[in-house]
């Protein structure tokens, strides 16, 4: 499916959008990593839904994203962001940093959302569960700890980036830096606020995530509402890439079952 | 010219072989290899190195900050300080330097100078650095905001030392009700400021500007680069309407003086390339975390990498002697190679390493003897 290219302007700041689909809309927010382009797990999702995968701001260029200092002003960016997209309420999906940022937005006001699912979210941290260093690992370290069938390693580093390519990854992990670098990739507000998230929830995380361990999804459960969790087996940090599809036919089936 | 006498005081007894089963000796390396007997006896000597230095003919002795590493046993620098100044009577101490943005409260630092340079009668200077990258891993500080911090905090440092207090402050970072320090400084309008720096054109221009005009080191460069920072910063000088003097520049480097180039090669090996091999040598990844250089100055940086290909092998000393990033030899030797970069730049401090990596108590003493007989002496002005 070919997807749409436009650009969507928030205030001051203008990012990229992909669209294809038809169907209820459904906004996808990436990870630290960056800006995904359109991958086959969009596809699943847009033969039912109308797909939005936006660009924070901040990633790929820092232009215009001075005002985002924190994880707390790109949330409040994204309430602007839904309230100027023209829908009237979405299903938000986001992974790791957006899985955050998701969260985020929905303690503050879920009044633009239908559903949330969060696919091994960051934002919450787990006392004596350590999480990966991220920003300590080298980029071959980064690649075999972020997936658990290292075949999706050995292909992530059998490419050599071009410079501009490198320049976008190394603004991302600028902007990394700036939201998850102190507290370390958590909130300590979060989770006390958790029960103020109301719409229907899915939490998904890879049993074998090496960056943000599986017993993270504990405090998910014990404190969103109307939540429910699934674990991906044999799969690592990044489950929308590793496992497509068993990844999208869960967010279907939950999206399903709540409609029923 | 004007001789400091720098210690960086690093942790000599470390078992090699554990240290290179890690990543670094910065904030990874267990500290089950540390030995405080051994330790205890290490910042003795060092001590003892320092306070000779005064007897020698220094001008100032020098100390600096690092975290959690065996580089160097000093995350606290103004205990060192404080024994130096009871154990010396004239000699300038030289904190360089205090690493700014790192400190949730910059007051302290503030108070800790003055309190310095009331102990000292006025003999304090006061280094102002943002920290290597390692130290962001060290204590979780932010590296996107270190720039930021670092000149906020420099404003209400200077502030405390010089404006009548109680005064508030009004930050980004930093917000205080009360800022009202006793004591003052002892030297007035307050000691004076330094910056180290490995030369990001950002902190040249900063220094030089004309209501600061503070001097500036450039640390650890090869001869080339050094030469073109220092004339940046005269540039930039020239720039804000004044000519830059010589006591406004500065080099640091590790420096080894014997009778002959070969002996002074010989007996400085193990010491140098044991400090850029094992002490000093980093990733990337923990040398420079995101946000702590500008996205620009990052992205030239990992271009001119990628052209140089993968991690570079092991430092010799012919190689750093050669690119003149340490400076060894003959007294001869050595005195032409500062007086070239003295040609060349004007500059005017040199803070001189001579004790590096794992050169022992006994080739220092007479390194330092023979730097200061057979050097110095000619460069004095």
């Amino acid at each position: 499916m070919a997807p749409r290219e436009q650009q969507h302007q928030v205030g001051e700041i203008s990012v990229r959008m992909l669209r294809a689909g038809e169907g209820e809309p459904l906004l996808f927010l990436h990870g630290a990593g960056g800006w995904p382009g359109w991958i086959p797990f969009f596809d699943k999702l847009a033969a039912h839904h109308e797909v939005l995968v936006p660009e924070h701001p901040g990633f790929g260029t820092l232009e215009k994203a001075a005002a985002i200092r924190d994880i707390a002003d790109m949330a409040m960016y994204y309430l602007d962001f839904l309230d100027g997209l023209g829908a009237d309420r979405v299903h938000l999906v986001g992974n790791s940093l957006g899985g955050w940022i998701a969260a985020e937005l929905a303690v503050r006001n879920c009044a633009r959302l239908q559903s949330l699912c969060l696919i091994s979210p960051a934002g919450v941290r787990v006392k004596g569960v350590p999480m990966g260093d991220n920003f300590i690992w080298s980029p071959e370290e980064a690649a075999r700890n972020l997936f658990h069938d290292q075949a999706f390693a050995d292909r992530m580093l059998a490419i050599t980036p071009t410079d501009e390519e490198a320049d976008r990854l190394l603004t991302n992990r600028f902007m990394a830096a700036r939201l998850g670098w102190q507290p370390r990739w958590f909130d300590p507000a979060l989770e006390r606020w958790l029960h103020r998230i109301t719409v229907p929830t899915l939490v998904l995380w890879g049993e074998n995530d090496k960056f943000l361990p599986s017993a993270y999804a504990e405090p998910w459960r014990e404190r969103v509402p109307d939540v429910r969790v699934e674990t991906i087996v044999a799969c690592g940090h990044l489950p929308h890439v590793e496992k497509a599809d068993v990844t999208a036919e869960k967010i279907l089936a939950f999206l399903d079952g709540r409609r029923a | 010219m004007k001789f400091v006498c720098f210690h960086l005081m690093p942790y000599r007894p470390l078992d090699m072989a554990a240290r290179k089963q890690h990543r670094s000796a910065w904030v990874v390396l267990p500290n089950s290899l540390y030995d405080p007997v051994k330790g205890a006896e290490e910042y003795e000597s060092y001590l003892d190195q320092l306070t000779y230095a005064e007897t020698l003919g220094f001008d100032a002795v020098g100390v600096n900050e690092h975290h959690q590493t065996a580089y160097g046993m000093m995350p606290a620098p103004n205990l060192i300080a404080s024994a130096l100044i009871q154990r010396t009577k004239k000699v300038k101490v030289a904190i360089l330097g205090r690493a700014l943005p790192l400190t949730s409260n910059p007051i302290w630092i503030a108070e800790e100078f003055a309190m310095l340079d009331n102990l000292s009668k006025g003999r304090i200077i006061a280094g102002f650095v943002r920290g290597i990258g390692t130290e962001y891993h060290a204590t979780g500080l932010n590296p996107s905001f270190s720039l930021e911090r670092f000149q906020e905090a420099h404003d209400l440092i200077v502030g405390a030392w010089t404006r009548p207090g109680p005064f508030e402050f009004e930050g980004e970072h930093f917000n205080f009700r009360y800022v009202n320090l006793w004591p003052r400084p002892y030297q007035t309008p307050h000691p004076p400021i330094w910056i180290p720096s490995m030369g990001s054109s950002e902190t040249i221009r900063w220094a030089a500007s004309s209501e600061r005009k503070y001097p500036f080191l450039v640390t650890f460069s090869a001869h080339e680069l050094v030469a073109r920072y220092l004339n940046l910063y005269r540039d930039a000088a020239k720039q804000f309407g004044y000519e830059a003097s010589g006591d406004q520049l500065g080099w640091a480097a590790p420096i080894y003086v014997a009778d002959t180039d070969e002996r002074a090669r010989v007996e400085a090996k193990a010491g140098i390339e044991s400090l850029f091999n094992d002490y000093l040598a980093n990733p990337w990844e923990m040398l420079l975390p995101p946000g702590y250089t500008s996205l620009s100055s990052m992205k030239n940086t990992m271009r001119v990498r990628k052209a140089l290909g993968s991690r570079a092998g092991k430092l010799t000393i012919d190689d750093l002697a050669e690119s003149g990033t340490v400076v060894v030899g003959s007294p001869r030797t050595v005195r032409e190679k500062i007086e070239r970069m003295r040609d060349l730049t004007g500059f005017n401090i040199l803070v001189s390493l001579l004790q590096f990596g794992v050169l022992s108590n006994e080739l220092t003493r007479r390194n330092m003897e023979m730097f200061a007989s057979e050097v110095m002496p000619h460069l004095k002005a």
